[in-house]
């Protein structure tokens, strides 16, 4: 359990949490790898657990008709995937699979969310964090959907 | 054996006209893009060498003329580059010169790179689409005077894998051993398999000392803007930030009046801009 | 101009001067009066002036009217500058003829004529400066406008009669001219006597006005010339605060009153045209049609079109708004950051002929009015 305190501890996501906290968030993680090409999860899978990427690259992707596959954001180290077992109905809305080799920390998310109703400091800790990455991916979205490349009509 | 120094050169004395063209040939013509082409010109040898950044005055007589940034290396004397996306009538007529045919040639005009400020510090490249282009010139000198300098990295997006400029190139550099390189696209394909995303997502992981780096910022304004932003949460002050704008240019010698952004004129005091200098007014709308 | 040569002459003098600047090979333009208006142009003699008129200046109205005596010189400023021959309004830079081998460009050759203006005010003086300054101070240099530029001679007029939009007083630029001259002339009328007091500027002034029928001045002259300039700088039509208008512009880009204003400016680009420092320009290039011959034309353009600031995908400023605060803001403030100067000279044409009369004085006191900080 020391180790991977010492894990969760180390990763940029959780800087700043202190010893309290941290100890209740290794209490729902684990250590996990996928290979190359292994899916995380599927689209409409429930979030169960989400993952805190420490190596490696992981493709969010969505298939459609006549489309085939296709991966609209890479995700890497520091930064989680998964960020719909936050709200209802708790369920994937796309695919994420392994680019490369990837090492991560799997969050059990009924286990954080719990811990999160129970001790609302944790919670707000909790959340601070991954407002900040909704905010940047939203801002980074806001720019990609923003087509600035693309030939003036 | 030294390291013979490639200075920029100082603006040369405005002895001839400089609102009368030179006249010059086109070497050759390759395609880079769906609407991308470079034209490789024969040099004139009464223009000035150019510094990396600088742009031309480029005639397709007949038709009009259009401010296009060199994007060959300043250490190839034997030909001068440019290249060119066909947004509108002029640009358009300039892509389709070919080998033989000729062209109007004004300049070097403008402030270019900061290749000397740069000189021991690591250097961030952040080019977004054509934006690669104006850049490729300081990524030549960074090259072929690589140990005056820090780290050095390239962030490279575009709108899409197909978008992707000099791509030959780029994969070689990309074999380097003391270049970081990474590229992303906008919207990947299934024949993609790298990065994915806005280029500025690629700043917050690229390697380099935020205190001791010079970022070379070049694409769509919008980019720029959202680049400067995250360079900014990447701990990098505002004073070691270089943008290059772009502004309706007619005679390139600040005489005509269309390049004024506020109290600058882009094609005198520009393109090339460190971006404290021009903070306030980059964020004033319709300026 | 302490210690500078001063004498008087009458009218028949001033027709020697023009006579004496003919004959030494110099074009000679001077105010005229046509369709209604003063403007500049090609002079022969004394009969050509606008004698006996005077103008009515006011926001969006210009009218001419009798005076009650015969100056030569009793108006302030009209439609036109001198900007008209010194920078015109289209010129062709270059041909360019396809052979065999490829193209050949070939300059414009310039027209080989000396000028001289006969009237510029102290204010005409500065914004001819001021261009002197745009076009000449830089890195570059306009060569064609330093060829028309250099050979000028330089008559000025005193302002006897201040304009109903004048501001040359808040601007420091007038009603008395400090600046560069050959030769300035100031009106003075007393009854039945019509006299100039003429104030030499150069070598050149004093070996034309040697040729002239003089005589020198005396304390009477010099004071009577005094009096009438009082009399000009006290009669102004406007008045702008000058002294911080640059930086309170500068503060206040995003002020309101540019909406309000944007509200009644048409964007027609008459000030502009009228404004003596204005230097904008497009380029066109025109070819024949088959190709053969491609000329290339310089002509003057103005902020406010939508084209000004097309690049590819729209206008950088596509609304009035931006457009008017555009023209506002270099004419008073950026264009000290970029020549040290105004580019202001407080002659009041963009507010007489402003077609809904936005005037420049009372923009920027109502934005004073209201400074953000």
């Amino acid at each position: 359990m020391e180790g991977l305190e010492r894990i969760v501890a180390e990763h940029p996501f959780f800087a700043g949490l202190g010893e309290a906290f941290t100890t209740l968030v290794s209490g729902c993680a684990k250590n996990v790898r996928f290979e190359a090409g292994q899916y995380l999860f599927h689209e409409g899978d429930p979030a169960n657990e989400f993952y805190m990427v420490r190596h490696g690259n992981v493709a969010l992707q969505l298939n459609a008709p006549g489309r085939g596959t296709v991966t609209f954001l890479t995700v890497g180290p520091g930064e989680p995937v998964g960020v719909s077992w936050l709200i209802p109905p708790y369920k994937w809305t796309f695919d994420a699979q392994a680019r490369e080799l990837v090492r991560a920390i799997a969050i059990d998310a009924t286990c954080l969310r719990n811990k999160c109703e129970a001790d609302h400091d944790l919670g707000y800790e909790v959340m601070k964090r991954f407002m900040t990455i909704l905010v940047t991916r939203l801002q980074a979205t806001q720019l990609q959907i923003l087509d600035v490349y693309g030939t003036p009509a | 054996m030294s390291t013979a120094l490639q200075l920029d050169p100082i603006a040369a004395p405005a002895a001839a006209d400089p609102l009368i063209p030179h006249v010059a040939r086109v070497l050759r013509r390759r395609r880079d893009g769906p609407d991308v082409w470079t034209l490789e010109i024969e040099p004139d040898p009464a223009m000035a060498p150019f510094a990396p950044g600088q742009f031309n005055m480029l005639t397709a007589f007949g038709v009009g003329e259009a401010a296009i940034s060199v994007s060959g290396d300043p250490a190839e004397r034997g030909r001068l580059v440019h290249t060119i996306r066909a947004v509108g009538a002029v640009s358009s007529a300039l892509t389709r010169l070919d080998r033989g045919d000729v062209l109007g040639l004004r300049g070097p005009f403008g402030v270019g790179w900061p290749m000397d400020e740069a000189v021991g510090r690591d250097v961030v490249v952040v080019a977004g689409g054509v934006g690669l282009a104006p850049l490729r010139p300081a990524l030549y000198r960074l090259y072929a005077e690589r140990a005056r300098y820090g780290k050095i990295a390239l962030l490279y997006g575009t709108r899409s894998p197909a978008d992707i400029l000099f791509r030959a190139e780029v994969e070689a550099w990309r074999r380097r051993l003391d270049i970081d390189i990474e590229v992303t696209v906008d919207h990947a394909d299934a024949s993609w398999h790298g990065r994915v995303g806005v280029v500025t997502n690629l700043i917050a992981r690229a390697e380099f000392d935020p205190h001791h780096v010079a970022a070379l910022v070049c694409g769509p304004e919008i980019m720029m803007r959202f680049g400067v932003m995250a360079l900014r949460k990447a701990g990098v002050a505002d004073e070691d930030v270089y943008v290059s704008m772009e502004r309706s240019m007619k005679c390139a010698v600040a005489f005509c009046g269309h390049c004024q952004l506020g109290p600058v004129f882009v094609c005198r005091d520009g393109p090339v801009f460190r971006y404290d200098r021009i903070r306030d007014i980059f964020a004033v709308k319709e300026l | 101009m302490a210690g500078a040569q001063q004498a008087v002459v009458t009218t028949q003098g001033l027709q020697a001067l023009l006579d004496a600047l003919k004959a030494r090979g110099f074009r000679v333009i001077g105010p005229t009066v046509r369709d209604a208006a003063i403007v500049y142009d090609d002079i022969a003699s004394l009969a050509d002036l606008p004698r006996g008129w005077t103008d009515e200046q006011d926001g969006g109205r210009y009218r001419l009217r009798r005076r009650d005596d015969d100056a030569l010189f009793g108006y302030a400023v009209g439609p036109q500058s001198w900007r008209k021959f010194l920078h015109p309004p289209t010129q062709r830079l270059w041909s360019a003829t396809r052979n065999a081998d490829g193209v050949t460009v070939t300059p414009e050759p310039r027209a080989n004529e000396r000028l001289a203006f006969i009237g510029a005010r102290s204010c005409e003086l500065h914004a001819i400066a001021v261009q002197d300054r745009v076009l000449m101070g830089g890195q570059y240099v306009d060569a064609g406008y330093r060829a028309r530029r250099e050979g000028v001679f330089a008559v000025a007029v005193n302002c006897g009669t201040a304009g109903g939009t004048c501001f040359c007083v808040s601007m420091h630029t007038g009603p008395k001219a400090t600046l560069e001259y050959d030769l300035a002339l100031t009106e003075l009328i007393d009854g039945p006597e019509h006299r100039f007091l003429v104030e030499v500027g150069s070598d050149d002034g004093r070996a034309v006005l040697a040729e002239l029928p003089h005589r020198a001045a005396t304390r009477a002259d010099t004071d009577a010339a005094e009096a009438v300039i009082a009399r000009t700088a006290a009669s102004m039509g406007r008045t702008m605060r000058s002294d911080d208008v640059a930086g309170l512009l500068a503060r206040n880009l995003q002020h309101p009153r540019w909406e309000e204003v944007a509200g009644r400016c048409l964007a027609c680009a008459n000030c502009t045209m009228v404004c003596p420092t204005c230097f904008c320009t497009t380029v066109e290039d025109m070819s024949e049609l088959d190709g053969s011959a491609t000329t290339r034309t310089q002509r003057w353009d103005s902020c406010f079109t939508m084209d000004h600031s097309y690049i590819h995908g729209g206008s950088v400023r596509p609304s009035g708004r931006s457009r008017y605060r555009q023209w506002m803001t270099h004419k008073l403030s950026t264009w000290w950051d970029q020549f040290g100067t105004s580019g202001c000279v407080g002659c009041g044409r963009c507010i007489t002929w402003c077609p809904v009369g936005i005037d420049i004085t009372e923009e920027v006191a109502a934005i004073r009015g209201s400074d953000k900080g």
